[in-house]
């Protein structure tokens, strides 16, 4: 116990400016100079240091579809991938539209201890469209929501989103919209294309989602209120995008780690792995985002972590469940598909991944990492490795990852949250002495 | 032959050798005996989640004439009852000893998965999947207008040069998706022709040429019109405004019918909506092959399932 409690020593990590230091963490914090007291010591050689990665789109499924996944089990997943916070999406059950709802996954987040959990609030009572649910009470709990999504459906009414996104400003917060006109994706299965068309799978086409982005943003600058574009998927978006912050409306967007990797061909054995919304675009879109998320234009990757139980996939790819789980995979696959590329650099990382998802989920204590007194935060990750993905890698309780049997490169060897471990010598700290040290804090 | 899943996948001299294949078959139909002994001891599961009677029926008798052990397995389930049902089926079908299953499927790639899966380890055979695929009717297709074309002397022959227009619901249909590959497969030309709400949004990548006028391809003079059905859906989803309308731009009409070379041929899979995608006249005239289709497929099912269980094939 007292091993891992006090202060940790990191030896020689290479910063995400890639400078070399050693770095020093005592009571939570980053600290000047080593403790005097017990230490860990961890040698940091070959390995870069980057902020606590932050995902703002998290599927924890508690309450309600615990057979998928747990605060806990999604916390032990996020530690695993480097993260230290997560945001965890509505679509539970009941519906974290109410005050208690957010307070209850936050408390599991606290006890638990691996991640910072934030609740997001649904925008609409019961994710059902039709009105606004109790967004200032959500705002003013113990929860402090910020961010208020119906993720999973989308805000299509227009006058519901210009309430919303009014009402949300009031309180500070953020509205993420899932961008997918419902009417023109009926029954969707995939990216709507040639390949759809010889696959026999109703199409998702891509204007479904940048004719929803273009409006939304048209009504973000008309009420004067900050917008976050959930998972863009297409070189459409992009532009769509790119000359809305031209206009200089208040508009942040993220993208998958799966939409900057793979593509629809992967549609085509059939395997519903896939199948996720919105669907794997074309080979243009995915180099449309990776240039998009190089140049600002998408400003952050988010997972869209999406758990499900087995028999939810098992089965023909119209009836499978749309998602996969993406939290333990996510650094290496945005390290694959554009720190390889030469297109980001691991400054530019730990802005996507970790400074910039706070801002926008305005999480205190990610504005300055590293630098002394601030919460240390962060994980040790090794760019030089190199692995294939098994079910052996995943943490969380459902196996839906599109990556198993790939080869990925890099590996998370460690990651501190709020000052202790969480993952230690590339395998998770346990979760009774977690609990303990999150209890200390 | 392990399965038969796609007929994109299928080669020409493996799409000639089944229609010889074929031929064989539809000797045995004209014996006294229309029984062969070639599959005893086989079993095949004719495992139907959507029902079909004539898709059914048809291989029902294809598997019996070759003297296998036929189930038919109807696991049409209701909406709440989907997930694990294929998969469970499966199993199921893989422990009583199936050595083929023929599925028909509302989901695209359904048999695909079947294949891939790992949960049993019998030939597949593709009896229809959602809007992807039906390559017996696609071979049974190919193999009428083989005999039209050669009578009998049709044994080895390819389909080239033969011109087929394709006229109708191309996006939801599997027996559109089946024979443009095997019909360009087998050498000939394919058109397709249907308002452009019934066409993917995208053919990029068919080996077909695709336009919105009927009269026009009747007056190329095509060897082969293939009218597609319309389900009575479509119209409630404004693929097009409705019955009169489509009729008059896109139906097989007595006039049209009319205006074909005599020597054309006219195609339905079936069931047809006469007075709808094609006229009474058309269906029953002499140029029609509805009935022989039906025939045909017989003798096609049974070389698809000789093939997949002789254990002859390479």
């Amino acid at each position: 116990m007292s091993v891992l409690a006090g202060s940790i020593k990191i030896v020689g990590a290479t910063l995400p400016d890639g400078t070399t230091t050693d770095l020093f963490v005592d009571g939570g914090v980053f600290a000047g100079e080593a403790s005097t007291g017990s230490t860990t010591t961890i040698d940091a050689a070959g390995l870069i240091a980057l902020p606590g990665l932050v995902d703002l789109h998290t599927h924890l499924r508690e309450p309600g579809f615990e057979q998928s996944e747990t605060v806990l089990t999604g916390s032990r997943a996020a530690a695993i991938g480097g993260f230290t916070a997560v945001f965890a999406m509505a679509n539970t059950l009941p519906v974290q539209d109410t005050a208690g709802v957010v307070e209850q996954v936050q408390s599991l987040g606290e006890l638990h201890g691996y991640v910072t959990v934030r609740p997001v609030g649904a925008v609409t009572a019961g994710l059902a469209g039709e009105r606004l649910s109790e967004i200032g009470a959500m705002a003013q709990s113990r929860a402090q929501v910020r961010v208020f999504s119906d993720d999973g459906q989308c805000v299509s009414d227009a006058l519901l989103m210009r309430r919303a996104l009014e009402y949300v400003k009031t309180f500070g917060g953020v509205v993420a919209q899932h961008a997918q006109d419902p009417r023109l994706t009926m029954g969707a299965q995939m990216n709507e294309g040639a390949l759809s068309g010889e696959l026999g799978l109703a199409g998702w086409p891509a204007v479904a989602e940048e004719s929803i982005i273009a409006r939304d943003v048209l009504l973000a600058q008309h009420v004067g209120a900050r917008l976050h574009v959930c998972h863009v998927s297409t070189a459409g978006s992009v532009e769509v995008i790119r000359w809305a912050k031209a206009r200089g409306v208040d508009v942040t967007a993220e993208v998958t780690p799966h939409h900057l990797l793979l593509t629809e061909q992967l549609a085509v054995g059939y395997d519903s792995r896939f199948k996720v919304n919105p669907p794997l675009r074309r080979e243009e879109d995915v180099l449309a985002l990776r240039a998009a998320l190089a140049d600002g234009t998408i400003d952050i990757v988010a997972t869209d972590h999406a758990p499900h139980p087995v028999e939810a996939k098992d089965c023909a790819w119209d009836e499978a469940a749309n998602g996969m789980v993406g939290l333990e995979s996510a650094l290496s696959v945005v390290h694959a598909a554009v720190v390889e590329s030469g297109q980001l650099g691991w400054a530019d990382i730990a802005r996507v991944f970790s400074s910039k998802p706070a801002q926008i989920g305005r999480l205190a204590g990610y504005d300055a990492p590293f630098s002394t007194g601030s919460a240390a935060n962060f994980t040790l990750y090794d760019p030089s490795a190199t692995r294939v993905f098994s079910t052996g890698d995943l943490r969380g309780k459902s196996l839906n990852s599109p990556y198993l049997g790939r080869e990925l490169p890099g590996r998370v060897i460690a990651t501190i949250h709020n000052g202790y471990p969480t993952v230690l010598d590339g395998e998770l700290v346990d979760a009774e002495t977690v609990a303990k040290e999150a209890s200390h804090g | 032959m392990r399965h038969l899943l796609s007929t994109k996948d299928v080669t020409r001299d493996e799409a000639i050798a089944l229609l010889d294949i074929a031929e064989d078959m539809a000797d045995v139909a004209n014996r006294e005996v229309k029984k062969l002994p070639t599959l005893r001891g086989k079993t095949v599961v004719n495992l139907f989640f959507e029902d079909s009677t004539r898709t059914r029926v048809s291989f029902e008798v294809a598997a019996k004439r070759l003297s296998a052990d036929v189930i038919n397995f109807s696991a049409k389930g209701s909406s709440i009852s989907k997930g694990e049902s294929l998969k469970d089926t499966a199993q199921t079908l893989a422990a009583m000893g199936a050595d083929a299953v023929v599925i028909r499927h509302s989901a695209s790639g359904a048999p695909r998965v079947l294949a891939d899966s790992g949960w049993i380890d019998a030939g597949i055979v593709n009896a229809g999947d959602g809007t992807h695929e039906h390559p017996t009717q696609a071979l049974l297709d190919a193999f009428t207008i083989r005999r039209r074309l050669h009578g009998s002397g049709a044994r080895g022959k390819a389909l080239d040069g033969v011109t087929v227009t394709l006229v109708g619901d191309i996006l939801h249909s599997r027996v559109a998706r089946s024979n443009i590959w095997l019909l360009t497969t087998l050498g000939a030309a394919v058109s397709l022709v249907a308002p452009a709400t019934l066409l993917p949004v995208s053919t990029t990548g068919w080996p077909v040429s695709v336009s919105y006028d009927l009269d026009a391809a009747i007056d190329s003079g095509p060897d082969v019109v293939m009218m597609l059905r319309i389900q009575a859906e479509r119209m409630n989803a404004a693929f097009f405004p409705n019955a009169r309308e489509y009729s008059r731009q896109w139906g097989l009409d007595d006039e049209r019918v009319a205006r074909l070379p005599a020597a054309s041929i006219v195609m339905h899979p079936g069931p047809m909506n006469r007075g709808l995608e094609i006229s009474a006249n058309a269906a029953d005239s002499a140029q029609s092959t509805v009935l022989e289709q039906v025939a045909n497929g017989v003798s096609i099912r049974m070389a698809v399932l000789y093939q997949l269980l002789s254990g002859s094939a390479a």
